[in-house]
């Protein structure tokens, strides 16, 4: 049973899928299904997580093959927590989708689709392989190209086509970097890579391999300039699809991004520090600019997803111990906090008939409670203390401040003010203003209300907790970071060796 | 025979790029077909090619040189890029016919539904 738990926060979403899909016609079974395949997740994760903790990095060869020559599972603190986190806003978003989701979407088989995402959402978290992490990114793909269209709005069809298109272009420059990565190296196996790649002679190759997984992944966690196809599609689907995505998916891309130029590059003092310190200045302010100049709460929330990958791209940029602690706080803060605002957008959009914020209001007259549930996400984003925002953001500007990064600093903090002037123009139009005339005929009550603001309270409530007992998680942080920055367990975790 | 490959992997990728940047999303989508083929080939490259070898070693040797097997691991891996390619260029195919009957065009510039324009929006 130990010895299958590294998988097991992936087999579970991905069986649930298959029984989902063959029980097409029963909906109330795939919604159990759905419950149970989620919560299994979760707990299977939570197990894993506390096992790490305990005795470090655990692999698992598959198929009894050694490393590097099977496929491996490996997991360390890092992958572990983002294995949780996925738990927590699959079981989350699982509850909600019971009262979003309508007749239409389940019978198009959003059930089946959501596991498949949360099943290659886990598997790229968890797996300590180059191309198995390729193929976990297409089975995303494909269960995220799925999930978009599951509705009736012409909108999503225009949405599904940009992401789609972009993030297949973005998956085959990593599929290129692969193929140089294995003849420079003749191994794909992520610990194995570690010990070859500083010894291939040809650097100038392996700059170059480098900066093409630094495009393949920056498609995918919509760092500038390549984020164009998140706030064309994320504001089209169901709100449980848009929170799914919000949280997790543009987060693989950071944990690649994380993984691979600590783990596969050392990027320290070379071009690539240079590139990701660029990057991550520009993706804060491109992403808080574009949320200015929008109108519709989903797109403003969508734009901010950019700004905010650029703190943690930050993190990582800086290459000292607290920018890495902080970088992983800020993922596992964010991943909470943005899928829960999406989830507040959506039952905001049901009150108001749509998410134009000039025919919104009166939300908070309405629906007293969902306006608080607005706040606490919405002031952590901004990062008010004593929300898990601001400590997310503490950590990141004591780091460029240690580091010397005086305009990284400064940039971060200025877009923190742009976010909460966002957010605060959210509150203003959608929940302060007078009501719009005639009053939206949009209600939300009983059952389908619970089922909504339950999972809302609760991720609240994770926000704040972490806020509020922060040492536990930054003591996380700190130990996960510290396997980044010297992954020798990691390594002779998956060499089968003592360290 | 490597630069061959090379030089025919180069080739079909500028093809792919000149077509992704086409506004016409059925060129577009030829082009991500050609692309991931010309990636593809890439990948058998990076390989190492041998002719008339088989995968398997042979009993008794203590070695292995460049000569003496062929190298099963770059075709295995392009062949489950070429099942992912193939099923995702189905589903995309299907997108773009769809979008072809529901929206009427296949102008990229023209799919403005989820992105409106400022004055579209403000009418």
């Amino acid at each position: 049973m130990t010895a299958w738990l590294p998988v097991l926060p992936v087999v579970a979403p991905l069986l649930g899928a298959a029984l989902a899909a063959v029980a097409r016609r029963q909906v109330p079974a795939q919604r159990l299904i759905a419950l149970v395949a989620t919560s299994t997740q979760l707990a299977a994760a939570g197990v894993l997580l506390a096992e790490v903790w305990r005795r470090g990095p655990i692999a698992l060869h598959v198929g009894g093959w050694p490393a590097p020559f099977g496929i491996v599972f490996a997991v360390d603190l890092l992958g572990a927590t983002m294995a949780v986190i996925t738990g927590v806003i699959g079981t989350a978003v699982a509850v909600y989708a019971r009262a979003d989701a309508d007749a239409g979407a389940e019978r198009d088989g959003f059930h089946p689709l959501y596991l498949a995402l949360l099943a290659g959402v886990a598997g790229a978290f968890l797996t300590g392989d180059l191309f198995n992490l390729y193929v976990w990114f297409e089975v995303m793909l494909a269960a995220a190209i799925g999930l978009l269209l599951v509705g009736t709005r012409p909108a999503q069809l225009d949405g599904t086509l940009k992401y789609a298109l972009l993030n297949l272009i973005g998956t085959t420059f990593f599929l290129v970097a692969l193929g140089w990565l294995y003849g420079l190296t003749g191994t794909l196996n992520m610990a194995d890579l570690h010990l070859r790649v500083p010894a291939v002679e040809n650097r100038g190759a392996v700059l170059a391999t480098a900066m093409l997984l630094l495009v393949a992944f920056g498609t995918k966690s919509a760092v500038f300039p390549l984020f164009f196809w998140l706030p064309a599609s994320y504001h089209t689907p169901l709100a449980s699809v848009s929170a799914v995505f919000a949280g997790l998916l543009t987060k693989v891309g950071v944990y690649a991004l994380l993984r691979v130029f600590t783990l596969v590059f050392a990027g320290e003092g070379t071009a690539i520090q240079t590139a990701l310190c660029w990057i991550a200045g520009a993706t804060m302010v491109t992403g808080v600019l574009g949320a200015a100049a929008q109108q519709d709460v989903r797109r403003i929330l969508s734009f901010h997803i950019v700004s905010q990958i650029g703190y943690m791209v930050l993190g990582l940029a800086l290459y000292t111990p607290l920018g890495m602690v902080g970088a992983i706080f800020y993922v596992v803060h964010h991943i909470v906090v943005k899928a829960n605002l999406f989830l507040v957008g959506g039952v905001a959009e049901r009150l108001a008939d749509g998410g134009d914020l000039r025919r919104m209001g009166g939300l908070y007259r309405r629906d007293g409670l969902l306006a608080v549930l607005f706040a606490v996400p919405a002031a952590s984003l901004a990062g008010l203390p004593p929300l898990s925002g601001f400590w997310a953001k503490l950590l990141l500007l004591q780091a460029s401040l240690a580091a010397g990064r005086w305009a990284l600093a400064a940039t971060a903090l200025v877009v923190g003010l742009l976010t909460l002037y966002s957010m605060t123009k959210i509150w203003n139009e959608a929940f302060w203003k007078d009501p719009p005339e005639p009053l939206p005929a949009g209600r939300v009550s009983g059952r389908s209300r619970a089922l909504l603001l339950g999972p809302i309270a609760a991720l609240a409530a994770v926000t704040v907790a972490i806020g509020l007992w922060t040492q536990p998680f930054v003591a996380l942080a700190e130990r996960g970071a510290a396997t980044l920055l010297d992954p020798a367990a990691y390594v002779a975790a998956v060499r089968g060796v003592a360290p | 025979m490597d630069t061959v490959y090379a030089a025919v992997a180069g080739t079909v990728t500028a093809c792919a790029v000149y077509l992704l940047l086409d506004r016409n999303l059925v060129r577009v989508l030829l082009g991500v077909i050609l692309l991931s083929a010309a990636v593809n080939l890439g990948i058998f490259v990076a390989g190492r090619l041998s002719r008339g070898l088989l995968p398997l070693i042979p009993p008794g040797l203590e070695r292995l040189g460049a000569a003496d097997v062929a190298n099963p691991l770059s075709q295995a891996l392009v062949l489950t890029a070429i099942v992912i390619s193939f099923g995702l260029t189905a589903v995309l195919l299907a997108l773009v016919l769809r979008t072809a009957r529901d929206l009427g065009t296949l102008d990229a510039d023209d799919l403005r539904v989820s992105e409106p324009r400022r004055e579209e929006v403000q009418a």
